[in-house]
């Protein structure tokens, strides 16, 4: 087996083992939170007798290696169990709102990530002088401004005073890519002014660590122009680094819209887990637990891969 | 004047220094140098570190490394004053009429595209030539270059091809737009002296077929006395002396130049054996954790009380692995080390106080291994605590008195690293393993990263003090000079055996077995048309065979 391949498998195996753990922590977690769901489904007709037979129904009295198996293999079938308290099935009803919440994270990050990496590369061409500078300010001090905040700006300015975009992100099935795209303009605006900093800044370093190397000289003594330099000979040797963070803040993307989705009212993931962790909906907070933590997971492993492929000492062993 | 193609006049180079606790400010680094190369001609630049050799080279490109600014003067390149164009001018200038050959090709490759890629983008860039055409000539360069499969070897990435092919592969890079002029900066100063001749040989004859103009800069006057026609000595930004390489090596007329010329004057007597070796090498073989190989193939030498061994031999060799075995950081496989008729412990875990105190170790980078924080009092110091409990007055007084050993004196007691130059630095890493009171010192390429006129003081220093105490020294260097002027006994060392072993006189006369005869004909001599004369005869003695 050629060393590549090995360490891809290796990788690959350590993800899936890291997703198994997280899945036993969340089920633990879930288990030692106090409070009795059984109590608060029932509410004030909790006679004790209808606490018994509820936690009977609800399989509470099981013992829990039996119950965290029977939920692993139900999970990896699809089938992730019913809400307590609506009683709906948990993967129909998340399936949409995952993918809105996809849909959204996708839409940010086609604008987000090649904005972060040409303003690094703007950065880097004019290191130290204003363009680097104001680069590095703005995108700093939209980083340090509470998200919901800019939204709330943003929702004032540009969806009540200008009326350019609607204020609510209200999106459903029938609307099509435009009408969609253009009901979700304000998240996205504000997911990119959130994003960006981090990406725009360790695209930068990462260049920058690179522009140190003998070989950048040699490419300057080749004549070149600055761009060329940047873009053929320092770029290619910054990915690894570069691809990380940008997986860190997709990975953010998806898990983090929490706020975001409350404040537009988009009917995403984070909308649904908020409004089911208040009601302390357990099977509910697990599913989306575990999604979370496979997108986080998933995303990261890409991003070893990509850094491992990006080696051309591994890509072309001697 | 038409038959020039760099006139250099006046130039003066400054930089900005940031001394630490002080404000920054401007230093000039060369002072007013002026020099001419007409077309096809070769003019060696040679000085020591800091002599702004390759300062000169580069702003023949009008290019400063780092921090460093043209400040004044001209350089003229086929009738236009470079230092006058603008940014546009420069850039179509590089790459295309003036190209640059570094020291370290394996840095100066791009590790994540192909050979060929970079070896045709200026070229290309320039438009000297299609892509077509450049590729073409590349792989007639490559061919030229003596490099291996030349239709195919712009295909690999630079890690796939060894580090005297990469050199090779930069030099085609720089020939291939067709420059005017080429800057090799220290080409060959990288790579072990068997392979450095082949590499200066192929570089001699491109330039003779191309006929292009280079600028040769190099610390090491016998190499550039074999490629140059005009020679300029540099020392500290001036000129020290500018002539055909004829007058500079066989009447060279400064103080200075004459010093480079017969440097390593150390005479040496080689002393016998005596009875009990200090160290014996028994029989070592060893390879590294999760390796399949072995680096040392049944090792055993011997070192005598207060005599020198070299160990000599090529990068790979496993010089550094038998240091490494020695000191206890690399256990053997099989074989054990007797040292002051005691065995020692394979593992350094096992190793006692008094084991430690006994073999010493000197590093080849100085200034990483001192601790910058630390004073060379503190530094010298260590030991004497560590080993003899010294305290206060008694230990500032042993202190005082190892300064004075190295020839540094008492003044350099509260100095920082960072205040003392290469040479002294080492002289203080001595201090600090002679205070100790070893019965034996391993020295790790000790001179290798220093001048050769400070090396050499280097070196005087240690035979005087192995004199006063008595100590033995295993001596690792890849320099054949060095091992002439200091060793009793050599060992010299090929892909991990010894192949030769013995008294100096012995190993370094004939018969030879073939590997070291290699090894000595490859070394520079100070002597024009030595390489001619080498190559010529190994070509005679292959078509003999």
């Amino acid at each position: 087996m050629s060393p590549i391949v090995k360490l891809l498998a290796q990788r690959i195996a350590l993800s899936l083992l890291l997703l198994l753990l997280i899945s036993i922590v969340i089920f633990a977690g879930t288990i030692v939170l106090p409070g009795d769901v059984a109590q608060s489904i029932l509410g004030q007709s909790a006679t004790p007798e209808a606490l018994a037979n509820l936690r009977a129904e609800l399989g509470v009295n099981d013992p829990p290696v039996q119950r965290y198996f029977a939920w692993l293999f139900g999970a990896m079938q699809g089938d992730l169990g019913t809400a307590l308290t609506s009683g709906q099935d948990i993967a129909q009803a998340l399936s949409s709102r995952f993918w809105n919440t996809l849909f959204l994270a996708f839409w940010a990050a086609v604008v987000a990530v090649p904005l972060a990496i040409f303003l690094g590369l703007l950065a880097v061409r004019f290191k130290d002088r204003w363009p680097d500078k104001m680069i590095s300010a703005v995108t700093l001090a939209s980083i340090s401004i509470p998200e919901f905040l800019i939204g709330y700006v943003l929702m004032y300015f540009i969806a009540v005073k200008l009326r350019w975009f609607p204020s609510v992100a209200m999106v459903n099935d029938n609307m099509g890519l435009f009408e969609k795209l253009n009901a979700i303009a304000l998240p996205i605006a504000v997911l990119t002014l959130v994003v960006l900093a981090h990406m725009m800044r360790m695209t930068r370093a990462a260049i920058l660590n690179v522009m140190q190397s003998a070989y950048i000289e040699t490419a300057e003594l080749k004549g070149l122009n600055a761009f060329q330099v940047i873009y053929r000979h320092a770029f290619p040797n910054a990915i690894a680094p570069i691809v990380n963070v940008v997986m860190l803040n997709l990975a953010y993307l998806v898990v983090g819209v929490v706020v975001i989705e409350v404040v537009f009212v988009y009917p995403g993931m984070g909308q649904y887990l908020v409004d089911h962790v208040s009601k302390r909906d357990v099977p509910v907070v697990q599913a989306c637990g575990l999604i979370f933590a496979a997108v986080y997971i998933g995303l990261n492993m890409i991003a070893d891969i990509v850094a491992i492929l990006s080696n051309p000492r591994l890509r072309h062993p001697k | 004047m038409s038959d020039t193609l760099l006139k250099v006049r006046d130039l003066k180079i400054g930089a900005t220094i940031y001394p630490p606790g002080e404000r920054p400010r401007d230093i000039e680094i060369v002072h007013g140098v002026s020099f001419d190369l007409a077309p096809g001609k070769v003019l060696g630049l040679i000085g020591e570190s800091g002599a702004g050799k390759s300062t000169i080279g580069l702003a023949s490109m009008a290019y400063g490394r780092g921090g460093v600014k043209i400040t004044g003067g001209e350089v003229w390149v086929n009738g236009r004053d470079i230092l006058k164009g603008s940014h546009k001018d420069i850039r179509k200038l590089r790459g295309a009429e003036v190209t640059y050959v570094s020291q370290s090709a394996a840095a100066s490759f791009n590790p994540a595209k192909k050979i060929m890629d970079q070896v045709v983008e200026a070229a290309v860039e320039q438009k000297k030539f299609s892509r077509k055409e450049a590729e073409a000539r590349a792989r007639v360069l490559f061919a030229k270059l003596g490099l291996p499969d030349p239709d195919n070897i712009g295909e690999r990435y630079p890690h796939q091809v060894s580090g005297g092919q990469l050199q090779r592969c930069m030099t085609a890079l720089a020939l291939c737009p067709e420059p005017d002029l080429v800057v090799f900066d220290e080409p060959t100063t990288a790579l072990d002296v068997t392979t450095q001749i082949d590499v200066l040989m192929a570089i001699k004859e491109a330039i003779r077929d191309t006929g292009v103009a280079a600028l040769y800069i190099t610390h090491d006057l016998a190499v550039v006395a074999q490629v140059s026609d005009d020679i300029m000595v540099l020392r500290m930004g001036n000129t020290v002396e500018y002539g055909h390489v004829d007058q500079i090596i066989n009447n060279p007329q400064e103080e200075y130049t004459k010093a480079l010329v017969s440097v390593r004057s150390i005479e040496h007597e080689e002393k016998a054996p005596t009875e009990e070796p200090v160290l014996s090498v028994r029989n070592i073989t060893a390879r590294y954790k999760g390796t399949q190989f072995d680096v040392l193939h049944n090792v055993n030498v011997d070192l005598y009380p207060g005599q020198t061994l070299a160990v000599v031999g090529e990068s790979g060799s496993g010089k550094s692995t038998l240091a490494r075995v020695i000191t206890g950081l690399l256990p053997p496989r099989e074989g054990e080390i007797e040292f002051a008729g005691r065995k020692l412990s394979p593992d350094l875990k096992g190793r006692s106080r008094e084991d430690l105190r006994e073999l010493q170790m000197i590093y080849q980078m100085a200034d990483v291994a001192m601790n910058p924080r630390q004073t060379v009092g503190t530094i010298i110091g260590r030991p004497l605590e560590f080993y003899f409990g010294m305290r206060g007055a008694e230990k500032k007084k042993r202190i005082i008195e190892l300064l004075d050993e190295i020839e540094l004196g008492e003044k350099f007691i509260d100095r920082y690293p960072a205040e003392l130059s290469g040479g002294q630095k080492q002289r203080v890493c001595i201090a600090r393993s002679l205070a100790a009171k070893p019965k034996m010192i391993i020295c790790d390429e000790v001179t290798s990263a220093l001048d050769p006129l400070v090396a050499d003081g280097i070196l005087k220093l240690l035979l005087d003090l192995q004199k006063i105490e008595d100590v033995a020294y295993l001596f690792i260097t890849h320099d054949l000079a060095t091992v002439r002027a200091i060793s009793d006994n050599i060992a010299v060392m090929y892909q991990g055996k010894v192949q030769r072993y013995g008294g100096k006189s012995k190993v370094l006369s004939p018969p030879f077995d073939d590997y070291t005869d290699l090894l000595l004909s490859s070394v520079p001599e100070m002597k024009l048309g030595w390489l001619e004369e080498v190559i010529a005869h190994r070509k005679m003695e292959s078509a003999g065979n």
